[in-house]
């Protein structure tokens, strides 16, 4: 019984195959020379393969389930007219393409490629150029979005869009995508089960990724740099951020990872080099942050007040101005076995970890933090002084902010 | 003039000149010391003006080239090795003429030219001090208490030298304590008290030809003068 | 004429014990900094604490000890056909020498040993003026006070006002008046410390990220830009050449 229906099964596939088998080839000497008369002409299973050239086209709308495939990145210039393409259907799957001029819109969200309300489609090997909006899906799951290069002009934040727009999607795979020159690279609004691996995010006007109100995300082995603001995370749960990189996101409200609202989520290998902070974190909690590493950071970690139950494990600690900040007199997070460059703690018994607990908050980072204009008296006498006379006798530093069992030397991860 | 504090010397009127010794005497703050290194520039006057060969020393420093000094103590910085003191007065006087390097062999100074300062006594950092005074064969040479810390025999060595250089028709001014000295050495004297001249006299005057030792006739000559 | 008078001065200072011994002590603090500090840019920070403490420290005393035990010779020089002002000088400049050379070869060499990098260069750089610097002030101490206790006095007054009360001074303007713009302010007023000066020149090399987390960023722009560079520069150059300027003033008319 279940053989002769696996028997059916797999006759309807071939058969299907054979069905879609027809390509529509269009170049300036074809028979089509239009995209937009293609697709007209096409039926679903359809393919519809453009020759390198430049078309002046726009407005290109997929109600079928097809796929366009680019041969040598023909150039589809939209002339600042309107926006490329819109899927409608399943399993549309677009590649090869160069997309270049999108016109800005301040009622509609105009974009080389938008995919409204369908499932399963790829967007794979595009170039975007000059974009408002470059990916833009709505209410779609299930797609793959792969080696596409993003390059938008963004000026201000009013003006511009973003780079890789999800709004109310699950299941969306982005893989190696490169995205720069936009207010956020990457944008996720009520998206589930996202992975996001591989990706290059940089000089965004304001974030390299903005994820909102979206549960559930993994992103890993993605790189951030020279972003407006760095990376934000905000209202939601159980995100999975591993092995990123973030670089050199320097200002005053800059930071290589801002955690605002999250619960249980974990932040694992990631390297911070070079942020102004590398991760702010507001209103956190049951967030795990271990095997990081922390370098040359203005300051490593601002964990403000409102943060709790978070635990800080297994981190080195390197070359930062300050490694922990708070606002705050209490602490209600965790450190333990983190590797703190600045300890001078001994290890009598030799067992890698230091005999005496180590602070990582000073009493100067505190007053840096009210008071910013103190920041100039860094690494002066006065402040050495204030500093050491606090960590021997704390009044104000958080009592419960230290690290009881700090590492002897840096941690290596595997 | 003032120095320091207090005012050292006052409304000094003084004319001296070559080819004699001057003894510069007085009791101990009367001005004796301040006066010679006033011709030397160490002092600077608030008002007045010394001459040298009609010159005020203020416009320069270059008499000082015809200027020999010795001061009562002098301290040369330990590490320095007595050669090294004699190339540095050769450089500054860059291409000088000859050296009178009389002194020089008489103290014996090459048996210590290449130790340091550090290593010498007090007696033989003065007669360091002597040989450089006399080296450049200047016209005035001005000596405090020249022989006070140096041993008899170059005290001998010393006053030998002085009487040679006075023939030579050159001033030597010295400031001494010891009144016996002087009457070999002085040919006129020069009594300083409370930073006024009390006496400015040839030996011979003040003598009168009474035949007494110097020190007598000298309380003698004081005791005419209406403030004493 | 000053320059054999300064050329015979270095000798006898190089012959120095002191001098030795410093540049010995900076050389062992270096090597055991860089050796157990195990990364090169904390290692130059550690470095840079200490020097500003200890450079400072150690030229205004022994400066003006140096000056005082030097009165003699002085003294002795002032009866050579030599211009005052070329003593005084050939004394500055054969002291400040000296202890550069200390400094180079205790800090200098471990840190170019270890690997010469633009921040190591800035902490030898700034050593460097440091000394003459301090060394000015030592002299401009010496010829105030003919009573070397004074003297000696007034240096560590100077070292304390410098390192510690100076800063605090700032620290509580920063503190009281943070409501209002201070920030260019707070720039002229850290001008006015040359160990601030120097202490900032190495932040904007090791610390820029955290420089660049106060509003505006406006100690790192200043301070950053080529202006802020050459206005740091001339206000080292002046903390040279007014403590000279006044003491070769001085010392014209001082009686020895």
């Amino acid at each position: 019984m279940t053989a002769k229906i696996s028997y059916i099964f797999l006759f309807l596939i071939f058969f299907y195959d054979v069905a879609s088998g027809r390509d529509i080839i269009v170049c300036k000497n074809c028979e089509t020379v239009s995209i937009k008369d293609a697709i007209r002409q096409s039926i679903d299973g359809d393919r519809i393969i453009i020759k390198k050239d430049i078309y002046n086209e726009n407005n290109l709308v997929i109600d079928k389930q097809i796929e366009i495939i680019g041969e040598d990145h023909p150039v589809i210039d939209l002339e600042y007219k309107y926006q490329g393409f819109l899927i409608q259907k399943d399993h549309v799957k677009i590649t090869g393409l160069e997309i270049r001029n999108i016109s800005v819109n301040y009622m509609e969200d105009l974009s080389a490629i938008k995919i409204d309300n369908s499932d399963h489609c790829v967007i794979e090997n595009n170039i975007l150029k000059d974009t408002f909006f470059a990916i833009y899906l709505a209410k779609a799951n299930f797609c793959l979005i792969k080696n596409n290069k993003i390059s938008g002009q963004a000026k201000t934040e009013t003006s511009s869009g973003n780079g890789v727009h999800l709004w109310k999607c699950t299941n969306i795979n982005l893989e190696y995508n490169e995205a720069e020159g936009h207010r956020d690279g990457f944008y996720f609004e009520f998206v589930t089960k996202g992975t996001m691996t591989g990706n290059y995010s940089h000089n965004n006007l304001r974030y390299g990724l903005h994820f909102m109100f979206s549960d559930s995300n993994v992103y890993r082995d993605n790189l951030f740099r020279e972003n407006g603001a760095g990376v934000a995370v905000m209202y939601s749960r159980n995100i999975e951020m591993t092995d990123n990189k973030f670089e050199d996101n320097w200002g005053p409200a800059s930071y290589g990872l801002l955690l605002k609202d999250i619960t249980r989520s974990l932040v694992k290998g990631n390297l911070f080099y070079k942020n102004t902070t590398g991760i702010y974190m507001e209103g956190s909690d049951q967030i795990n942050v271990e095997n990081n590493e922390f370098n040359s950071n203005g300051w490593a970690t601002k964990i403000l007040g409102n943060c709790m139950d978070n635990k800080f494990t297994q981190n080195n600690y390197l070359n930062n101005t300050f490694d922990v900040s708070s606002n705050s007199s209490k602490n209600a997070n965790f450190y333990s076995g983190n590797y703190w460059d600045k300890y001078d703690g001994y290890d009598l018994d030799k067992n890698g970890t230091g005999d005496v607990p180590y602070r990582p908050v000073s009493l100067y980072s505190m007053i840096v933090d009210k008071v910013p204009e103190s920041i100039i008296l860094l690494r002066s006498f006065i402040v050495e002084l204030i500093d050491v006379t606090e960590k021997a006798m704390p009044v104000i530093i958080p009592e419960t902010l230290i690290d009881e069992s700090p590492e002897m030397n840096k941690i290596k991860f595997n | 003039m003032s120095y320091g504090k207090f005012k050292a010397l006052k409304g000094i009127d003084l004319k001296i000149e070559k080819g004699q010794v001057a003894a510069l005497m007085g009791p101990n703050g009367s001005g004796k010391s301040t006066l010679l290194k006033s011709i030397l520039g160490l002092v600077i006057p608030e008002s007045g003006k010394i001459l040298i060969s009609g010159t005020d020393i203020k416009d320069g420093y270059l008499y000082r080239n015809n200027v020999g000094y010795m001061p009562q103590i002098a301290n040369y910085p330990e590490n320095l090795k007595v050669r090294e003191l004699f190339d540095i007065v050769k450089d500054i006087r860059n291409g000088f003429k000859k050296t009178d390097e009389e002194l020089i062999e008489k103290f014996k100074i090459h048996e210590i030219s290449e130790k340091y300062f550090g290593q010498l006594s007090g007696g033989y950092k003065q007669r360091v001090t002597a040989s450089i005074a006399f080296l450049f064969d200047p016209e005035i040479l001005i000596l405090d208490e020249p022989t006070a810390s140096l041993d008899p025999l170059s005290t001998e060595i010393i006053k030998t030298k002085i009487l040679e250089t006075k023939k030579k028709d050159k001033l030597i001014i010295i400031s001494s304590h010891i009144i016996s000295e002087m009457d070999e050495l002085a040919g006129r004297i020069i009594y300083l008290l409370d930073g006024s001249v009390k006496l400015n006299l040839p030996v011979k005057d003040i003598k009168n030809g009474s035949g007494e030792r110097l020190g007598k006739a000298i309380t003698r000559v004081l005791s005419k003068s209406p403030k004493i | 004429m000053d320059k054999k008078i300064f050329k015979y001065i270095l000798f006898d200072l190089l012959r120095n014990k002191f001098i030795l011994i410093y540049s010995i002590i900076l050389m062992v603090m270096s090597f055991s900094i860089i050796y157990i500090g195990h990364d090169s840019s904390k290692a130059v920070i550690t470095i840079l604490n200490l020097i500003l403490f200890i450079i400072p420290l150690i030229c205004l005393i022994f400066g003006t000890i140096h000056f005082y035990n030097s009165r003699e010779f002085i003294q002795f020089l002032l009866t050579q056909p030599v211009n005052r002002k070329n003593i005084f000088r050939a004394e500055y400049l054969a002291l400040s020498v000296s202890l550069s050379l200390g400094f180079l070869i205790g800090v200098g060499f471990p840190v170019m040993l270890y690997g010469l990098s633009l921040s190591g260069l800035y902490l030898i750089v700034t050593g460097i003026s440091l000394t003459f610097i301090f060394t000015a002030l030592a002299f401009l101490s010496s010829v105030l006070n003919k009573d070397k206790v004074k003297g000696i006095g007034l240096s560590i007054i100077i070292w304390l006002y410098l390192t510690i009360i100076f800063d605090g001074l700032v620290f509580l303007v920063i503190y009281f008046f943070n409501d209002y713009p201070i920030d260019r302010f707070i720039i002229i007023l850290t001008s006015l410390n040359p160990i601030d000066l120097g202490r900032i020149l190495m932040l904007l090399q090791v610390d820029v990220s955290a420089l660049m987390g106060f509003t505006g960023a406006t100690f790192q722009k200043f301070f950053g830009s080529i202006l802020g560079k050459a206005v740091s520069i001339l206000f080292m150059l002046l903390w040279i050449i007014l403590p000279l300027f006044i003491s070769v003033r001085i010392f014209k008319k001082t009686n020895f």
